[in-house]
């Protein structure tokens, strides 16, 4: 007899994006067609660290690790409380935070005072605050979480391998929560005049996913954290479950370092092994939140590998991109666009990927042009995919219902 | 340079220095304890740094392991510097 298999819940959800403080302000005024987005960059501009975090603790965390710290206090007061107690043996909780940088302005700014004034000027913080592992370690911290702990770093599909991976920890037995998402801050220097240099980032500062004159994305900063808890653990003690990590798939291109592969074959594989884990079968999927970059690559490769994993579904499903509404956020993009996709299920609504007017041949998908749209399949939980490809040609995919 | 410098001076330093760390001024005295002030080993390295800057004096680890009191810290540097 197989046992029965651990089901994934969640029971709380934090964002810091460019749309404001929290999950409510993100999926609110993006489904009211309102862009965080301004003068080409998507900066969590409302973000206050010392609103979250004495002068101290601010100090010794790098913008990335404090917009963490912040999502993951929205998140674990909605699901424990703001109490401070947690409703499992500590060891039994885990932290797993994606990133796809890690503390990239602090890193800037010791390399700078290193040039300027020598090895003796470099600060005893410059380690703890840039490490990719610090936002994992701050919340940890902060919380008092001793099970599995650690960053995950995939380029910007490591959002959405953090929650992949944390629903594998409770699924194995090994915690029975896990706070996990992703969380960015590299709008920064080098990182901006880097992607400009791959021409990866869009020179008329405009993120128009799958729209004809895309021509590249938005960087963004910010950070989504999500409570995971196993089902019965949370049914008994009478958690609220705002949806459920109903599957999980995680492939890899291996064809260029930054490209995607044209075909899209891989990305598609992680599309099916999604839903088959969880149990399901493309006509299933009422919603698809694409990765959807805005760059003429990742659009034309992602719609076709959407028509090859969805089949004739695909025609008729609706698919939008959340970084219309704040850019692309890297590291964190999995985990805010998780979080929007659920509170979007929630909500029975498809969010319109803003800004999309002209149809490029072959993207040919409903894009959810304008405004956002119902999604209209009875009264029982909703079922989406949410995609997250990243430079390595790292494919992570969830499946997710509300 | 250093044989001119004097309690008070350092004593501005230090407070000034521990303030820029996160420390409340008006939690800041001569007996204050540095585990009271939630003085911790790294805020150690980056006093010392400033106080490097600032007198010439090189603090180690081992010059501040036994040290208690924010007092403490200001007299070990005024002997170092004198």
């Amino acid at each position: 007899m197989t046992p029965e298999r651990r089901r994934i819940v969640i029971t709380g959800v934090g964002a810091v994006s460019p749309l404001g403080i929290g999950a409510q302000a993100l999926i609110e005024r993006w489904a009211a067609g309102e862009c965080g987005i301004e003068d080409g960059l998507g900066r969590a501009d409302q973000f206050e660290p010392t609103e979250f975090l004495s002068k101290k603790e601010a100090r010794r965390m790098d913008r990335f690790a404090q917009m963490a710290v912040a999502s993951a206090q929205e998140a674990i007061g909605q699901s424990f409380g703001d109490g401070g107690e947690l409703p499992y043996e500590a060891h039994r909780v885990g932290c797993v935070v994606g990133t796809g940088i890690g503390g990239l302005s602090s890193l800037e700014d010791q390399q700078r005072k290193l040039i300027e004034s020598g090895p003796k000027a470099v600060s005893p913080l410059a380690v703890p605050l840039m490490m990719g592992n610090a936002a994992s370690a701050a919340v940890a911290m902060r919380h008092g979480l001793h099970g599995h702990a650690y960053g995950v770093v995939s380029a910007c599909a490591a959002g959405a391998h953090a929650i992949g991976d944390a629903a594998r920890l409770i699924r194995a037995g090994d915690a029975d929560a896990v706070v996990t998402g992703g969380a960015e801050a590299a709008i920064t220097g080098v990182a901006t005049a880097a992607f400009s240099a791959m021409e990866a980032t869009s020179a008329s500062g405009i993120s128009r996913p799958f729209d004809a004159r895309r021509d590249g994305f938005v960087i963004g900063e910010g950070a989504g954290v999500l409570v995971l808890e196993e089902a019965e653990a949370a049914a008994a003690r009478g958690a609220q479950v705002l949806g459920e990590v109903l599957g999980y798939g995680a492939t890899c291109d291996g064809y260029h370092l930054t490209a995607p592969q044209p075909e899209g074959t891989e990305a598609a594989r992680a599309i099916t092994l999604a839903l088959a884990d969880a149990g399901l079968s493309a006509v299933d999927v009422d919603y698809v939140n694409a990765h959807g970059t805005s760059t003429p690559l990742n659009d034309r490769s992602e719609t076709v590998a959407l028509k090859a994993a969805l089949g004739e579904r695909a025609a008729d499903v609706p698919v939008s991109s959340t970084k219309s509404a704040i850019g692309h956020l890297l590291g964190a993009a999995g985990a805010v666009e998780a979080i929007a996709t659920v509170e979007a299920l929630r909500r029975r609504l498809a969010p319109p990927t803003i800004g999309w007017e002209e149809a490029e041949e072959g993207l040919d998908l409903d894009y959810v042009p304008g405004t956002a749209k119902p999604i209209e399949n009875g009264d029982g939980p909703l079922v989406a995919v949410s995609d997250s490809f990243g430079f390595g040609g790292h494919n992570a995919v969830l499946c997710l219902s509300a | 340079m250093a044989t001119d410098v004097s309690t008070e001076q350092v004593e501005k330093t230090i407070f000034d220095g521990l303030v820029e760390l996160g420390t409340e001024r008006d939690q800041l005295s001569r007996e204050a304890t540095l585990e009271d002030l939630d003085v911790d080993s790294l805020d150690l390295v980056e006093l010392a740094q400033i106080v490097e800057d600032e007198y010439g004096v090189e603090l180690r680890g081992d010059d501040v392991k036994d040290v208690k009191t924010v007092g403490e810290v200001i007299d070990l540097v005024v002997a170092k510097a004198g």
